[in-house]
């Protein structure tokens, strides 16, 4: 079998509930060896995409092929295919860690006598091999999060869809995790996650795609959607207090565009550089400025600006 | 629906390993095994003292250590007609729910398996689970009987207890059939589990008394049945009715096999009664012909509950 260099082609995919439209037409591509990001408000229609992808829910329209395979004709070779780590991930409490994988391995048809070994790889990668043997029940959320971790690592997959992966983690464990990300794609995996937390998407993913109501409503890198929000300007972080702040700093020619994020802080962008002049009118205005720094695009900004400006025009 | 590729019962049989020894190993199935424990030997005890005193008169002795009652107490048949319901509940009400609850569905039907294989290995390792706890049960009960009546039981008493081993494991399946049905519709188990109790004491206690009543609306008391008793019409109505309970069937069947002596299991006139030595047993083989319908009918239904789980099943969204 020749292998295709994109492992997830999805042309015009679309879920009815009932009258409701969870995905409206929605064309995804993903390449093998590539994290790919997916963002957006809940009820974006993520995880119904997610679903759709893996069989699990069957599409009203639309078409989908993993691995070469079409989830609802072959079912079974997509599912060989695709390790899955849902966003509520649960175990059997009353059995181990290693049984739990154990049971889970034999339904993905692996052969019995790399079964063991496998777990104990996959353990290992999400340090989870010393406490193998204890019952899942007395695990952590982020324990039972790196187990379903392992499971996907486990089935040696060429997709790994994860859902939500690090909801819930604390930082250092969602530092680990993503290292743990990143090594699937060091195994030509293809990984495809969705996230609501930037910061780690923009860490992690070469591609992200920003779902709203349904659609893909940008997709690319980070910086070719930092160049589409923002319109490649130049980005400006501030702190500073005085009166009617936004409002004197919107007023400084050349400034596109003016967010608060917090406290005294406001992040701008600006045509060119401006700092200069926002300087002085703050000055001027009998204000005092703390920090003024000029900022690479965040994929946070950009996501801000993007549905600010969506709720605005809606 | 788009044609499948692959077999059904990839994953059946990892499904049906890993569900027999949680049954086996579980607390629940621990407590439903000493009740049906104890109350079966409070029957069997009871027989014992009535069979000692009437010793070797019957050739069937051994076959009414199952059938015989002695107030207060029922006979152990009719414990078993009672309780296996309540195990097979016990073994089922969770099935699928719990799946959903325990967030456990998603991944496991992400691995490559069909929906039908988890319902099936489910079912069969309900099943499998029943029939060790009613062999273990069964094997007691001759060892019981063997040395307390000190006669070992002869090969015709071996063969049709074991005809009731295989009805009264059917029965369970029916039973079992119900709870996971209700396991898949309902997705909270508490419910489940009142559902299907529900039915079963409809079942086993309303229903006797309502298809008597049904049928006495559709036949009402005139001077002439008062008189001459009821019509044929009549019995047959009432007897398909209660039929209509598995615990019918099951009781019909139990007759049928554990006392040799039935020859029919409705209605009896004279004519068919011709030549016939009242009282004589029948062969085995007569036995099995005459019990054969109630037989089926389990089976059939049993067949018709797991059909209506798979298509509910299979309509479900997978997140909870
Ligand atoms: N079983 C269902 N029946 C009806 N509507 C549903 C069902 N499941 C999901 N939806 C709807 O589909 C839409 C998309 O839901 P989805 O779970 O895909 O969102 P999401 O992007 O994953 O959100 P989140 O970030 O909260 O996980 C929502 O509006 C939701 O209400
Ligand atoms: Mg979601």
């Amino acid at each position: 079998m020749s292998e295709p260099e994109n492992i997830i082609v999805a042309k015009g995919l679309r879920k009815l509930y009932g009258r409701h439209v969870a995905v409206d037409g929605i064309d995804l591509t993903i390449r093998r060896g590539e994290i790919f990001g997916m963002l957006g408000p809940n009820g974006a229609g993520k995880t119904t995409t997610i679903l759709m992808l893996l069989g699990l829910t069957e599409a009203s329209e639309g078409s989908v092929s993993v691995a070469g395979f079409d989830p609802m004709r072959q079912p079974l070779d997509v599912k060989r295919h695709v390790g899955y780590l849902p966003d509520s991930v649960g175990f059997y409490d009353n059995l181990s860690a290693r049984v739990n994988l154990r049971y889970t391995g034999r339904l993905a048809g692996i052969p019995h006598s790399q079964l063991d070994d496998r777990i104990d790889d996959a353990l290992l990668r999400v340090r989870l091999l010393e406490v193998a043997g204890r019952k899942v029940g007395t695990f952590s959320h982020g324990m039972r999060r790196r187990l379903g971790l392992a499971e996907v690592m486990m089935k040696r997959a060429d997709v790994a869809i994860l859902d939500e992966p690090t909801s819930g983690l604390d930082p250092q464990a969602t530092f680990e995790f993503l290292e743990m990300i990143r090594g699937l794609r060091s195994d030509n995996i293809a990984v495809l996650l969705s996230s609501h937390m930037l910061d780690q998407v923009q860490a992690v993913c070469d591609r992200v795609a920003l779902f709203k109501s349904g659609k893909i409503a940008l997709e690319g890198t980070v910086d070719e959607l930092s160049q589409k929000v923002l319109g490649g300007g130049y980005n400006l972080e501030i702190e500073a207090t005085g009166d009617d702040l936004p409002k004197l700093l919107a007023q400084v020619p050349g400034v596109q565009r003016v967010t608060h994020s917090g406290g005294g802080k406001y992040s701008l962008v600006a045509a060119h550089d401006i700092r200069n002049e926002l300087g002085k009118a703050i000055f001027a205005s009998g204000g005092m400025l703390m920090r003024l720094d000029h900022v690479e695009p965040s994929l946070d900004t950009v996501y801000r600006h993007y549905f600010e400006d969506y709720h605005g025009a809606a | 629906m788009a044609r499948r590729s692959g077999s059904i019962w990839t994953g059946c049989g990892t499904v049906f390993l890993k569900e027999f020894a949680d049954h086996l190993r579980s607390g629940r199935m621990r407590v439903l095994e000493w009740l049906v424990l104890l109350t079966g030997i409070g029957a069997i005890y009871t027989a014992i003292q009535d069979l000692k005193t009437t010793t070797s008169q019957d050739p069937f002795l051994f076959l009414r250590l199952f059938t015989d009652s002695h107030d207060p107490l029922p006979s152990f048949m009719a414990v078993l007609g009672f309780l296996i319901p309540l195990v097979a509940i016990g073994l089922g009400f969770d099935a699928i729910n719990g799946e959903f609850n325990r967030r456990t569905m998603s991944r496991i039907l992400a691995q490559p398996i069909y929906r039908d294989a988890l319902l099936l290995g489910k079912f069969f390792a309900g099943i499998a689970t029943i029939a060790v706890a009613l062999t273990t049960l069964w094997l007691l009960i001759i060892g019981f009987g063997l040395l307390t009546l000190g006669i070992p039981p002869t090969s015709e008493e071996v063969m049709r207890g074991f005809a009731f081993l295989v009805v009264a494991i059917a029965y369970g399946g029916f039973w079992l059939a119900v709870a996971i049905l209700c396991s898949v519709i309902f997705r909270a188990a508490a419910t489940s589990a009142l559902v299907s109790l529900g039915l079963w004491l409809l079942m086993s206690i309303l229903w006797p008394l309502l298809s008597r009543f049904l049928t006495s609306a559709i036949f009402p008391t005139t001077p002439m049945s008062l008189l001459v008793g009821p019509s044929y019409q009549e019995i047959i109505v009432q007897q398909t009715l209660a039929r209509l309970s598995p615990n019918t069937l099951f009781a019909e069947s139990m007759m049928g096999l554990l006392h040799p002596s039935t020859r029919a299991l409705g209605p009896v006139f004279m004519d068919q009664l011709q030549g016939a030595v009242m009282g004589n047993p029948l062969p085995l083989a007569q036995s099995l012909i005459l019990v054969w319908p109630q037989v089926t009918s389990l089976i059939a239904g049993v067949i018709v509950l797991f059909v209506a789980a798979y298509i509910v099943f299979q309509r479900q969204e997978v997140r909870a």
